[in-house]
């Protein structure tokens, strides 16, 4: 009955048709991240706390980049970030293959290596605060029964941050687990049948057909961790507020001092100098990690 | 009928409506009552003293309810963040001196120079509230001195003197750390009380170098190059480095080390008058007080903190019933509720008070001697409006061994230049 089965514009409607999808929740994005991301730059040049706002240039950034705890906080962070997101990945994956194979219970077990990741970090932070409490709290006491006397996880400036990882660590390895559960799932089983036929064992199976199959999630796991582990806040925050003293500053609890003593602007200068830089640090390395992901 | 309702029960429902709306408004109270709400923070003596106030307050003026909200103690962001949003409450309570300048008052607070109720306040507490000539805080709370509560009963057992030079304050340790006696109380745990200690060092400082506090708003002094300045990190690093903290000292409370104090299970416990209110009542007796001591014997005197300010928001909507409640609190009833709560610690920065009682505290009693003697110094934050916001984590390293007392001098000079600019002070 048409001459065409589309007109042009009927062909443009239904090209846009998807993004009238994306719009509310683009709205949103752009309203909360993108807007608020780029008036910071604006107020990042401001002297700006309850006295008012006086345009100062790049005074704020060079006054980040003198504080004397800065460099600490630095390293720290990415010590911070390395170990976690390394962790996530080693355990998350033996986790992974563990919860996708014929294990009792697995169903049981893949609800309890999850729940971590749904409660309130600050919960999470204060509790472990409490069990590591020399002589009350549990973990200390467990650390005595097995001949580590005077534990003072969070005391001593050596083990704070370490301690504090080992928990970010215990409440963020479920969303890992997760990721990889699902590139498993993902890896069709006809492989492992030709695996099998030509000769290789469970190990070979693993190194050979799995570990390569699993490369997107791995890099999804990568990617995630560390941007988190750089940004990582609230639990550094519950569990020692930076301390003792400075030895458990990250990059974020370093700008929230700022915030606290009302240098607005300075803290958001701070801000924007954790954007580029987690910035500088991700992209690269998400190129390299896609570019492994293509080529094999 | 085939649609629509009755008539009837049109008009049985209307009927209803109307005598619902019509006991409503005759329910309503025949004098509007106005509500104010107070900002306190939520340490347990803080809020058992406002609300005894506020019951004072209520009996003599039953149209004014006060409702109290909290806010974290040892967090102070959270009146600099109300203040900068716009959603303060009426009332709040806060420092003076320094930290009452970093609220910009001209902007965000009540002016009370002209307020009737202000004669009754203490010429002597007016410059801790005061910004660009006026008058913005009554004064809460009396006087705090700063310094070294011990135990008496520990002292006496060991035949141990009140210590009047650092170097005999040294020796007292090495005499307690023989007995096996904690003998400083560390609570870095949380570390505003690490700052303490330095602070009220600060009788020393000034007696050393009198004009201190000007050459250091000014920008021409500053802690690395004065020692007698210096000398407060390195009472911290000396305290570590003889080894007379408590075992674990990096994680230890506030509260926790006042039980400990009160217990003898330490000796000493550097900290504001403040803290008796929180001891058990029954050992409260036992603990006496002794200034900082400094080089010199003859000139040994206590640092002395100026009671907290309460202040009107000046976005508030019920400015007038808010200046009744600040008047309340500077009247005789006041000061009186204020003492019945938490017990006498020192007189008031008011006109009419209650006389001292007959029997005080013993560390009031060793407080008073220093006022009689007229050896007491305000605190830093009292005449400079530089604080460096990182004093207590700068305090906590030195403490912790982790600095050397003049890393830390260093550390916090850096930190008070980055708040001088930040707060625009010519010269820096």
């Amino acid at each position: 009955m048409f001459k065409r089965s589309t007109t042009p514009f009927m062909r443009a409607r239904l090209r846009s048709y998807p993004v009238w999808f994306a719009l509310p929740l683009g709205a949103v994005f752009i309203v909360l991240y993108v807007l608020p991301t780029a008036t910071s730059f604006y107020y990042a040049m401001m002297r700006w706390s309850l006295f008012g706002t006086d345009y100062v240039g790049f005074d704020n950034y060079k006054l980040f980049f003198d504080d004397p705890f800065l460099v600490g906080g630095l390293r720290n962070t990415l010590v911070y970030a390395g170990i976690t997101s390394g962790a996530k990945v080693v355990i998350g994956l033996l986790l992974g293959v563990l919860l996708t194979s014929s294990v009792r219970f697995r169903g049981i077990l893949r609800n309890i290596v999850f729940f971590p990741v749904l409660v309130s970090t600050i919960a999470v932070g204060l509790t472990f605060q409490t069990l590591m409490k020399p002589d009350v709290g549990l973990i200390d006491q467990a650390l005595k029964f097995f001949g580590i006397q005077d534990a003072q996880l969070l005391g001593n400036p050596a083990t704070a941050l370490y301690a504090v990882a080992a928990v970010d660590i215990w409440k963020g390895i479920g969303l890992a687990t997760v990721i990889y559960i699902a590139g498993m799932a993902a890896i069709p089983t006809e492989y492992y049948e030709a695996a099998k036929v030509d000769g290789a064992s469970s190990w070979h199976g693993f190194r050979f057909v799995t570990l390569p199959l699993l490369r997107p999630a791995t890099n999804t796991v990568i990617i995630l961790s560390l941007i988190g582990g750089l940004r990582s806040f609230d639990l550094i925050w519950s569990m020692t507020g930076g301390g003792p003293g400075f030895a458990s500053d990250v990059i974020a609890s370093l700008i929230y001092k700022n915030y606290q003593s009302g240098f607005y602007g300075l803290s958001t200068a701070g801000n924007v100098i954790m954007f580029i830089a987690i910035a500088v640090i991700i992209f690269p390395l998400s190129r390299f990690l896609t570019k492994r992901e293509v080529a094999q | 009928m085939k649609f629509g309702v009755s008539r009837r029960r049109i008009a049985a429902v209307a009927a209803g409506v109307l005598s619902l709306s019509a006991s409503i408004v005759g329910a309503a109270p025949a004098q509007a009552a106005t509500t104010l709400t107070w900002l306190v923070d939520d340490g347990e003596q803080t809020l058992a003293v406002a609300n005894a106030e506020i019951a004072a307050f209520q009996k003599r003026n039953p149209t004014i309810k006060v409702v109290l909200h909290k806010r974290i103690a040892t967090d102070a962001n959270a009146v600099m963040t109300k203040l900068a949003a716009g959603n303060m409450e009426d009332i709040f309570s806060y420092n003076t001196g320094s930290l009452f300048q970093a609220l910009n008052p001209a902007k965000t607070i009540v002016d009370l120079t002209k307020e009737p109720f202000m004669k009754d306040v203490s010429a002597s507490f007016k410059p801790a509230v005061k910004a660009g000539g006026k008058v913005y805080g009554v004064p809460y709370g009396p006087a705090m001195g700063g310094g070294i509560m011990y135990n008496r009963k520990v002292f006496a057992k060991l035949g141990l003197q009140v210590p009047t030079t650092w170097a005999q304050f040294m020796a007292n340790n090495a005499k307690l750390k023989a007995a096996g006696i904690p003998a400083v109380i560390g609570s870095y745990g949380e570390p505003w009380t690490a700052q303490v200690m330095l602070l009220a060092d600060f009788y020393n400082v000034q007696a050393a170098v009198p004009n201190f506090a000007a050459q250091y708003t000014a920008g021409k002094a500053n802690y690395q190059f004065t020692s007698a300045a210096t000398a407060g990190f390195q009472h911290l690093s000396d305290i570590y480095d003889g080894g007379y903290l408590q075992k674990n000292y990096s994680t230890t409370m506030f509260i926790d080390a006042l039980n400990m104090l009160a217990n003898g299970d330490g000796a000493q416990y550097p900290m504001s008058l403040f803290a008796l209110a929180y001891m058990p009542k029954e050992k409260v007796q036992d603990i006496g007080v002794f200034a900082v001591p400094g080089q010199n014997a003859k000139n040994n005197g206590m640092t002395v903190w100026l009671s907290n300010g309460v202040y009107i928001n000046a976005k508030s909507k019920q400015v007038a019933a808010a200046k009744k409640f600040l008047a309340f609190l500077v009247s005789k009833a006041g000061t009186d509720a204020f003492t019945k709560s938490q017990g006498y610690q020192g007189p008031y920065f008011t006109a009419k008070q209650s006389p001292a009682p007959a029997t005080v505290l013993p560390a009031i009693a060793d407080m008073t001697k220093y006022f009689k003697a007229g050896k007491t110094a305000a605190a830093l934050e009292f005449v400079s409006p530089l604080k460096g916001p990182n004093l207590p984590n700068i305090c906590v390293a030195v403490g912790t061994g982790q600095i050397s007392a003049v890393v830390g001098a260093m550390q916090y000079d850096d930190d008070v230049r980055k708040q001088a600019q930040q707060l625009g002070l010519s010269g820096w």
